[in-house]
Parts: structure tokens; sequence; C-alpha cells
């Protein structure tokens, strides 16, 4: 459903991308996963026919970014990352501004954006500038699916809401999805990995892998342990003079730690820091999270 | 003074009108601590926070920071307290050695110590390839460290941290951890607010506010037991939504 071959960008000295390259399923939700700066939203405006490669193609449903993109922008859906609706017009002014634009009415497209809709109807007369945060974002996606476009561009549609509304959020995006919508949303929370069908994760303009979440965890291919210990800086220091460890980093509570062979003992690597004189010590096989292969994936 | 909690917050309350933004609260929060202060929009975190840095005279209550009354001591707290934000109190069109220069004098420091303390901060963040380049030039990661040691600069007892390390990629992300540790270790109490609950797992101890009061408060292990989650995350939206 969208093709990105060899895309590069270039904005002055500063190369956002990197020959990227993707291949996106019709009714797939695929996230693209990295920090800030990586870009993750520079891609996104080239798909959503705002921002002209340097180099590269992309077709998404056939259509070329470039040369079809009156024809593409009717059947895209865009959210952009910065909140772009208009304060000052009312939650329904908004929503039927958006339908116009796109040649559309909003009693054409409201029942396809009820489920979403549905929450924000008794605050349809409230100004916009005077929503909470998890309200904006969902007119936001209401608005950017009035139209009924088959496929959706989100980025980082969860930044700066709390955890509540981004599982609703996330729910919504299943909901749509299973509508046969295809989405690309991007997001600098690793957690949200899971929530897709597959992810990219990109670092500084490239891709570093491609897979499903699963897939990923499970091929990270070396042991991993998360330790405790009484004073935390003490067993990153010791945990890092470590023959076989292969990296040793905070994670949550505890430390994680990867072991170079392609097995170890946890009892060992305890034995290890008693002896070194650390109290307090707990070493268990840790379930690989899509941190621990973005970290391991930097690295290499 | 070692024995005086960081932060001794009882039934502090502060009313707005007829809502009650902060009913009752009481916690404590020992020298040394990583805590975390979680909640959803709206539960009273702002308001709370804006009592603790002597911002905000409660309706009732008591609270002391580093063993000052909030009440009557608040000018003293606010040089006894550090405090950064994600969404950077750094100048972006000063260098790394102006922006260190400018807070070091807005804290009262000397010139000589100023440039001791510049010197240590430039060398420990291995800033000094780029001490005299724009901070808007700077990546994220190189910025939020920065912030966090200039919100250092004047030795505060309490260092209160915004979503500090939202947007970096994982590695720098630890990196900010390990400085957060250190300054922990040194003595320094860290009070974090979050969105993230990820975030919040790298506290020694959190608490969720729901509606103005404390729902939890323990440390995460001690919290994923308590009420049978496996994340920080899990855990809020239950509470956050009413159902524990």
């Amino acid at each position: 459903m969208i093709s990105i071959r060899d895309v590069s960008k270039a904005f002055g000295k500063h190369q956002a991308l990197s020959d990227v390259g993707l291949e996106i399923e019709r009714d797939e939700l695929f996230g693209v996963i990295g920090p800030d700066g990586a870009g993750k939203t520079t891609l996104i405006r080239i798909l959503a026919t705002l921002l002209l490669p340097d180099g590269g193609e992309v077709r998404i449903d056939g259509l070329d970014v470039v040369d079809d993109y009156r024809a593409l922008r009717r059947i895209l859906g865009y959210m952009p990352g910065r909140f772009s609706l208009y304060p000052d017009l009312s939650v329904w002014e908004n929503l039927e501004f958006f339908a116009r634009v796109f040649g559309t009415t909003v009693e054409e497209g409201y029942e396809w954006i009820r489920p979403i809709f549905e929450q924000l109807e008794p605050f349809r007369g409230r100004r916009v500038g005077a929503l909470s945060g998890g309200m904006k974002q969902k007119l936001a996606l209401s608005c950017a699916l009035i139209h009924h476009p088959s496929v959706l561009l989100l980025d980082e549609p969860t930044t700066g809401v709390d955890a509540v509304s981004r599982r609703e959020f996330w729910q919504n995006l299943d909901a749509i999805k299973s509508a046969g919508v295809t989405i690309f949303v991007s997001t600098p929370y690793m957690d949200e990995a899971r929530r897709c069908d597959r992810v990219a994760l990109i670092q500084e303009g490239r891709i570093l892998e491609v897979d499903r979440p699963d897939d990923l965890v499970r091929r990270f291919g070396r042991p991993l342990f998360a330790v405790r210990a009484d004073r935390r800086l003490a067993l990153l220091d010791a945990l890092r003079e470590h023959p076989h460890v292969h990296a040793a980093y905070p994670f949550g509570e505890t430390v994680h730690v990867v072991d170079r062979r392609p097995s170890a003992d946890p009892r060992e690597v305890a034995h290890y820091l008693r002896e070194r004189g650390l109290t307090g010590v707990e070493v268990v096989p840790a379930e690989v999270t899509i941190e621990d292969v973005f970290i391991d994936r930097m690295q290499s | 003074m070692a024995d005086v909690p960081a932060i001794e917050v009882r039934e502090l309350t502060r009313r707005f009108g007829r809502f009650t933004a902060v009913d009752a609260v009481t916690f404590e929060i020992r020298r040394g601590e990583i805590f975390g202060f979680l909640g959803a929009n709206g539960a009273g975190k702002t308001t709370a926070i804006r009592m603790l840095t002597g911002l905000l005279q409660p309706t009732s209550g008591d609270a002391r920071v580093d063993g000052l009354d909030v009440y009557t001591q608040s000018d003293a707290i606010k040089r006894r307290i550090g405090y950064m934000s994600q969404r950077f109190s750094l100048y972006a069109d000063l260098t790394t050695r102006e922006n260190i220069a400018f807070y070091a004098g807005i804290y009262g420091l000397g010139r000589s110590d100023i440039a001791k303390r510049s010197r240590d901060v430039i060398e420990t963040l291995e800033l000094t390839e780029v001490a005299d380049r724009r901070i808007a030039d700077l990546p994220l990661g190189w910025k939020q460290k920065l912030a966090f040691s200039v919100a250092l600069l004047h030795e505060p007892s309490i260092v209160f941290l915004d979503e500090p390390t939202g947007g970096v990629d994982p590695i720098a992300r630890r990196q900010f951890w390990e400085h957060i540790y250190g300054a922990a270790d040194r003595g320094v109490t860290v009070f974090v607010t979050t969105h993230y609950m990820d975030e919040a797992e790298y506290c020694d101890r959190i608490s969720i506010m729901v509606n103005g009061r404390i729902a939890a408060l323990g440390t995460p292990t001690e919290l994923k037991a308590r009420f049978a989650t496996d994340s920080v995350d899990e855990l809020f939206v239950r509470l956050a939504r009413g159902r524990p």
C-alpha cells in the first residue's frame, strides 16, 4: 500500500533521512519508532506530500507523492505532530471546515467517525482552545478521518497526553484499522511498539530494523538479566568491569545486563557482584523489550 | 540536618473557591531519594508542586521543604531548590558557557565560583568542544544533561525535574538517569514529575495522585505487587479511571 524506496532528504548540512526503504501492506498498523530528531516527522511529511524528497521514490496506493499529489491528498488523512486545529472555532466548526476542504460534509462522514467523536459530541459548541489535551487529540483524529481516507498518517499523536488518553487513542487506532484503513504512525515511545503490527526502528535518519515487535524481541539472541543491588552506581561500575558483560544500563528499577556469550548463568553474575562487595544483589532473567533491541542496534 | 526529611507534607490542602485541587495530602521524602510524582492532567500535581516550591500558599496543612516552612520561609526554600523542565529553561541563543554563567549569576554565585563551576560542568558533561556554541545547535540529549547540571549549580538540596527524559534516544536517556543517580548518591533529593510511566519505573518510590489525593505510594515493585499488575502504566490507568 505504501512503498518507500531509497528516500533521502537533507536540510542544509543536516541529513534528515538517508536511503530509507519500507514496504507497508494494506490494512497494516505500521509504527516508526525513534527519538526526537531521528527523521520521523520528515518521513511523514514526505508521505503526506508536504515535503519533496531529495532522492528516491514513494508510492501510496500506486500514486506517486510528487507527481500525483493532488489525487493522493484525497485518500490521505494526516494528523500533524503539532496541534493544528483552529482554537477560535468551535469543535463542530473545525469538523465542518475539514469536511468542506475535502469536498464532503460532516453528515456524510459522521457515521464513520462516530466511535471517536461520540465523547466530544456534548462539547460540539465549545471553543477548541478550551478543550483538554485528550479531547483535542480526539478531535484532531476526527478531522483527519472525516473524508474517509484509505491511509492515515499520524505524527507522534500521543506526545504530551497522559497514560489514560494514550491507551484510548491506541484502542481507537485498532478500530480504525479494522475498518480497512492503513495506518502509518510515528512515536518516540518504545512501549507503543507492541501496539503495532510491524515497526521500523529509526535513528539519525536511518532505519535500524523492520519487523513484527515479537520477532524483533525473539531475534535479540543474547542472554539478558535484570539486576538489583543496594547501590545502583556501584552496581553499574561493577557490571561494566565483568569480562563477559556486553552492555549494562539502567532499566527502570533494575539494571539490564546483556551477556556476550550464547548462554549465561544468573547465579554466576550474582556471585561476581557479591564478591565485589555489593549487597542486596538479585539477578533474574529479563524479558527482552523493544527498548533493549533499540539500544543493541544503536551500539552495533 | 541529615535526619530531617527532604520534604515533609501533612494534610496539605489547597482550595480554589469551591474546588479542592489538593486534598489533605500526606507524605515524606528522605534525603537522596528519587521520588516520582505522578498524576493525570488536572489531578492536582501542579498545584502541589507550586506549594512545595514556595510559589503558592497552601489553604491548610503543613509542608516543610529542606526543613523550611512553606508558609513563612518560601524565599529561603527557593534558594534551596533547583528546577528543570522538559521545555528547557536554557536560552537557545546563548552558548553553553553563557547559559551556565547566566544561571550561576541569578543564584548569586561569585565570579570565581562561576568560573570554577562552569569548568566543572563543561568537563563532567564532556562539552568542552561545544562550550562556545549556541545551545540551539546541540542535540536534545546534551541539552537535557546541561539543563540538569544548571539546575544543580547552586548546590540545592532538592531538585525538581519535569518530564526530564522525554523524547531522547534510549541511550541518552540512560546516561541522563546515571547523572540523576549520581546526584542522589551525593545526597541531592530528586523530585520527578512525568506523564510517562516507564520513566516512573526509574524512581526509588512513586506516588500517584487522583482527584487531589494520593491514591498510591510506594516503590514501583511494591505497587505492582499490591495492585497485581506488571507495569506502572497499567496501575496508573486503573487508578486514574477510578477502578483500583
